[in-house]
């Protein structure tokens, strides 16, 4: 990567994995590891970089850190401008599972970053993605809230059967919400470890949900 | 609009008090300028120099807006076009109208192509540098936006691009057809044989005063009607998505 300065900085090495159709995979690690960075070479937006990626995806969905809605345009408009070919009966359910049915005609300067949020994961899903990037889509929110959205989302994900990448910091969350999780660490990032949750979310009680934690932890604590 | 109002009384009796201090042959009076219009008015002249020099101005104006918006756009995204463009530029916005509306007519001989060319070429380089802030303000958040739910190039432009630069293009417009009109007359005052430029011109060589005030006005009259019946609608249109301010 190049900085603004123009230095060549080296991010991120030796990351190599796969995801299974339909995983629901997150990337942990501390912020600057090159967590986003990962996402956008997945994503086609970064260039600079050695090695290859391949999706055998078409569409792909993408939820970034801040909303980036198009200001100008309605809730609605932001999300068929993204989904030209999502139907008004593929819109409306996804519209009243994020909460947002009162708020398709708003603009994005009107509603709180809750809702800003849930209109781009709206759009991220109106695609019908064979890929979902998601992150850090819950950053900044207060618990109950990143709670209702996290929720709604994999709500969302297990209907429609998406792969799924989440990038988070917050090793509760991952260990909270998906099936398994790659921990970056180090500069440059590495993989420090790859390790499956197998229990079904619904099943996973905060004891557990702690206990995974301080597995991830413990793997980051070991290799630094 | 009280203020408005008692402020405009205030301009005309200053006018006509100014005009019996001074006298009618060189400053006459409001009555007699509404008389000098309606005179025009009555022979059809000011009908057709209004329509001659307001085609001037749509066709200088729509030129130099879209070749502007353009060069402008690539200057702001391309670092290579700008450092080409830019000597260019500045030579440009530094060339005097006149000199670039004499040159015209010398090269291409007193015809509406050269003074509609002439009057673009004056309005171009200020569009460009406008244009030019507005494309190097873009967000790149909303650019990776589009690429990453691959829009295609037309819902790009007219999703993502057209309504951050429209700030920019207002600006142009503004300070564009004020500039526009204004030249569009001098052109007509040298070269062409009709417009009110040319009426101007006319008056002028008569010593009518009241013809040339008369003119004036009538034209201020144009561009406000412009201003309010165009611009701002478009603009309150173009920034519904803003929080007004209480």
């Amino acid at each position: 990567m190049r900085s603004a300065a123009g230095e060549r900085k080296e991010i991120l090495a030796d990351i190599r994995f796969a995801l299974a159709p339909g995983e629901v995979t997150a990337l942990v690690g501390p912020s600057g590891s090159g967590k986003t960075t990962l996402l956008k070479i997945i994503a086609g937006l970064d260039h600079d970089f050695e090695g290859e990626v391949t999706i055998p995806a078409e569409r792909l969905g993408f939820v970034f850190q801040e909303p980036r809605l198009l200001p100008w345009r309605t809730v609605e408009e932001n999300v068929r401008i993204a989904a030209p070919q999502a139907s008004n009966s593929d819109l409306e359910p996804l519209f009243n599972a994020l909460g947002l049915g009162q708020h398709r005609r708003h603009f994005p300067g009107e509603l709180s970053l809750g809702l800003a949020r849930r209109a781009a994961v709206a759009r991220a899903f109106a695609v019908r993605p064979d890929l979902l990037l998601l992150d850090e889509p819950f950053v900044s929110l207060d618990e109950t809230l990143a709670r209702q959205l996290q929720e709604e989302l994999i709500a969302l994900v297990e209907r429609s059967c998406v792969t799924s990448l989440l990038v988070t910091h917050d090793i509760l969350e991952a260990a909270r919400l998906v099936e398994r999780v790659i921990v970056l660490d180090g500069r440059p990032a590495r993989m420090v470890a790859d390790l499956a949750i197998e229990k079904p979310r619904a099943q996973r009680s905060a004891t557990f949900v702690s206990s995974i934690a301080d597995r991830i932890r413990s793997t980051r604590l070991t290799t630094s | 609009m009280i203020w408005r109002i008692a402020s405009l009384a205030g301009f005309l009796l200053a006018w006509q008090l100014g005009s019996s201090l001074a006298g009618a042959a060189i400053l006459p009076s409001p009555a007699a300028v509404l008389m000098a219009l309606l005179e025009e008015a009555r022979s059809g002249a000011l009908a057709l120099n209004l329509l001659a020099t307001l085609a001037r101005v749509a066709a200088a104006f729509t030129v130099a807006i879209l070749f502007g918006s353009a060069i402008g756009y690539a200057m702001g995204r391309s670092a290579t076009f700008d450092r080409v463009a830019d000597p260019w530029l500045i030579l440009l916005l530094n060339l005097p109208a006149l000199v670039i509306i004499l040159l015209a007519y010398v090269w291409f001989g007193l015809t509406e192509a050269a003074a509609v060319g002439a009057v673009a070429i004056n309005k171009l380089p200020n569009t460009v540098a406008t244009l030019r802030e507005g494309a190097r303000a873009l967000d790149p958040a909303l650019d990776e936006m589009g690429q990453a739910f691959t829009f295609d190039p037309l819902t790009r432009a007219r999703h993502i691009v057209v309504p951050q630069l429209a700030p920019y293009l207002a600006a142009a417009t503004r300070t564009g057809l004020s500039l526009v009109w204004k030249i569009v007359l001098v052109v007509e005052l040298i070269g062409r044989p009709n417009g009110v430029g040319f009426a101007i011109g006319t008056a002028f060589q008569l010593f009518d005063v009241a013809r040339i005030l008369a003119y004036g006005l009538c034209f201020v009259a144009v561009m406000l009607a412009i201003e309010t019946c165009l611009v701002q609608p478009l603009e309150r249109h173009a920034s519904r998505w803003r929080i007004r301010k209480a």
